[in-house]
């Protein structure tokens, strides 16, 4: 049931498509009409200053904020309609957060069987194999049995991973996962999703990490103030950026 | 109470930071206090107390006369009868706190419903049930309910202990009910936002995610509603329950309503029940230590 896409969507269309999304907080408009499409198999990465909406951008498309106005397809679901699916969208769509957010009273394999097990009713022994395989890929072979609790935050953050992959999503987001993480960790959670996209993952990043963007996006969005203002493959962004506002910000962090 | 230096920190019920904070004013102390319920930090020494206890049998056992039983012995051979009683006193507050747990989760997980006439119900109900004394409600329950029901045809007599722990089933269900609402609460909404991103119903994340990570974070709260509902059922007495008050005061009558048995009687009874009671709250106090410094 899950991955397979609804037959409205065509593998030759994007996979994800935003239409003009508009998203306020009351008075506040933190989306000012963002249009975007990733294609299936693209590693698309959003950056921008702190406070463009990104992290909102990210979240409206598994339907964890809803949107003021616009459309979002995802796989050929319509996020922005009254009468979503939530939960076909989110088996679709798997998500990683900041914080990881493991479950703390479960071990590291409990958290990647649970969702296979019970939203998608699966068999447990099939379940328990390729979560032990999944967590052997983020390199965490051996730590089935320990507790976030007892994990590094890069460690945890390699759960979170595998846990989403467990849903065999069509597409992952990422908020900022190496936000919050120690610089020496950084590295061991951007090689896991480097291998991702690697394997044809559609991944879709929120990120401060300007490398990884450029070594591994297709695509590259800059966002300000609630709108794109520039983008572009990373090889022309980050050398050939056209806006002031995009030399700025790459000045600055680069 | 204990010294205020040493309730600077509410031991009771509730997440930390609510109540009595570091930088409060002594004058503060005693509203931050009240809202924690007991003091449950007791030191060691108390422990004492029971010596003291036992001590007041002894005077009036000075006091008997040469001709009737001495209060000692009054004591000893009514004991079997006042266990029989405290017994019920026992067996009332598992099954108040059985009922009124099953129903008090309902009602904690109703005010957090989405849908807001349940939620408000549900925080109506509580707010009323909290908020009266349970005497009241023992009254209401005693006088309302009826001596026997016809289920099915069947009839099923309803003796006065039962009604009584209806009684006192009703606080219990609405301390719980606040206690669940509060631990769920206290679960960051990220642990939410986690589990709806893999497609958990709002259902599975409420009784397979959220509610066992709470499970530790209740429990002392929650023997802290079974140790004050223990030592309450005592009012059952008041609406005519045989429970070990009613026992005893019969046993004093019994005995010729001598007063010099007054204390060794009701000092057995206060010395069952700190007995019961004390290794509970000692037991929570543990627990409650334990859970904030994982």
């Amino acid at each position: 049931m899950a991955g397979i896409p609804p037959s409205t969507w065509t593998s030759d269309q994007p996979i994800v498509r935003v239409s003009d999304v508009h998203k306020s907080f009351g008075t506040f408009e933190v989306l000012k009409g963002i249009s975007f499409d990733v294609r299936k198999g693209e590693v698309v990465c959003i950056i921008g200053p702190s406070g463009s909406g990104k992290s909102t951008l990210i979240r409206c498309i598994n339907a964890l904020v809803p949107v003021t106005s616009g459309t979002i397809r995802v796989a050929g679901i319509e996020v922005a309609d009254p009468k979503l699916d939530k939960l076909a969208l989110r088996r679709t769509v798997g998500m990683v957060f900041q914080q990881y957010n493991l479950f703390p009273h479960k071990t590291a394999l409990a958290n990647v069987m649970m969702a296979p097990l019970h939203v998608l009713g699966q068999n447990r022994a099939e379940v328990e194999v390729r979560a032990r395989a999944l967590l052997a890929k983020v390199r965490l072979a051996g730590k089935e049995d320990a507790y976030p609790g007892e994990l590094s935050g890069g460690q945890q953050q390699r759960v979170a991973i595998a846990r989403s992959l467990a849903m065999r999503p069509d597409v992952m987001l990422f908020d900022e996962v190496t936000a919050a993480l120690d610089p020496e960790t950084v590295k061991e959670v951007l090689v896991t999703i480097r291998e991702l996209a690697e394997e044809g993952m559609t991944c879709l990043l929120v990120t401060h990490e300007m490398n990884f963007a450029r070594e591994v996006a297709d695509h590259v969005y800059f966002t300000d103030r609630g709108v794109i203002v520039e983008h572009g493959p990373p090889a022309t962004l980050f050398s050939a950026a056209q806006d002031e506002r995009t030399r700025r910000f790459l000045s600055q962090v680069l | 109470m204990t010294d205020p230096a040493m309730n600077g920190r509410p031991a009771g019920g509730g997440p930390p930071g609510e109540g009595g904070h570091p930088g409060d004013l002594p004058v503060l102390l005693p509203s931050a206090l009240s809202r924690t319920g007991p003091e449950t930090r007791l030191r060691p020494a108390h422990a004492w107390l029971l010596c003291g206890l036992a001590a007041v049998a002894l005077p009036a056992w000075a006091q008997a006369g040469s001709g009737a039983s001495s209060p000692l012995e009054v004591v000893i051979r009514w004991a079997p009868l006042l266990l029989t009683g405290f017994a019920f006193n026992v067996a009332i507050s598992l099954m108040a706190m059985l009922l009124g747990t099953l129903a008090g989760t309902g009602l904690g997980i109703a005010m957090l419903a989405e849908g807001p006439v349940l939620r408000r119900l549900a925080w109506t109900v509580t707010q009323v049930f909290r908020n009266v004394p349970w005497l009241v409600l023992l009254f209401f329950v005693m006088f309302l309910v009826p001596f026997q029901v016809t289920v099915l045809g069947v009839r099923v007599p309803l003796p006065d202990w039962v009604k009584a722990t209806f009684g006192f089933a009703l606080p219990v269900m609405a301390n719980v009910a606040e206690i669940v609402r509060g631990a769920v609460r206290s679960v960051p909404t990220t642990q939410w936002e986690a589990a709806e991103s893999l497609a958990f119903t709002r259902r599975q994340i409420l009784w397979r995610i959220i509610l066992p990570q709470c499970a530790k974070r209740m429990l002392p709260p929650w023997m802290n509603v079974y140790a004050l509902i223990a030592m309450a059922t005592v009012q059952a007495s008041i609406v005519g329950v045989t429970e070990m008050l009613t026992l005893t005061a019969q046993v004093h009558a019994a005995e010729g309503g001598r007063p010099e048995l007054f204390a060794p009687l009701y000092g057995f009874a206060l010395l069952c029940f700190f007995l019961y009671c004390y290794p509970i709250d000692r037991l929570t106090a543990r627990l409650e230590r334990r859970f904030e410094t994982r």
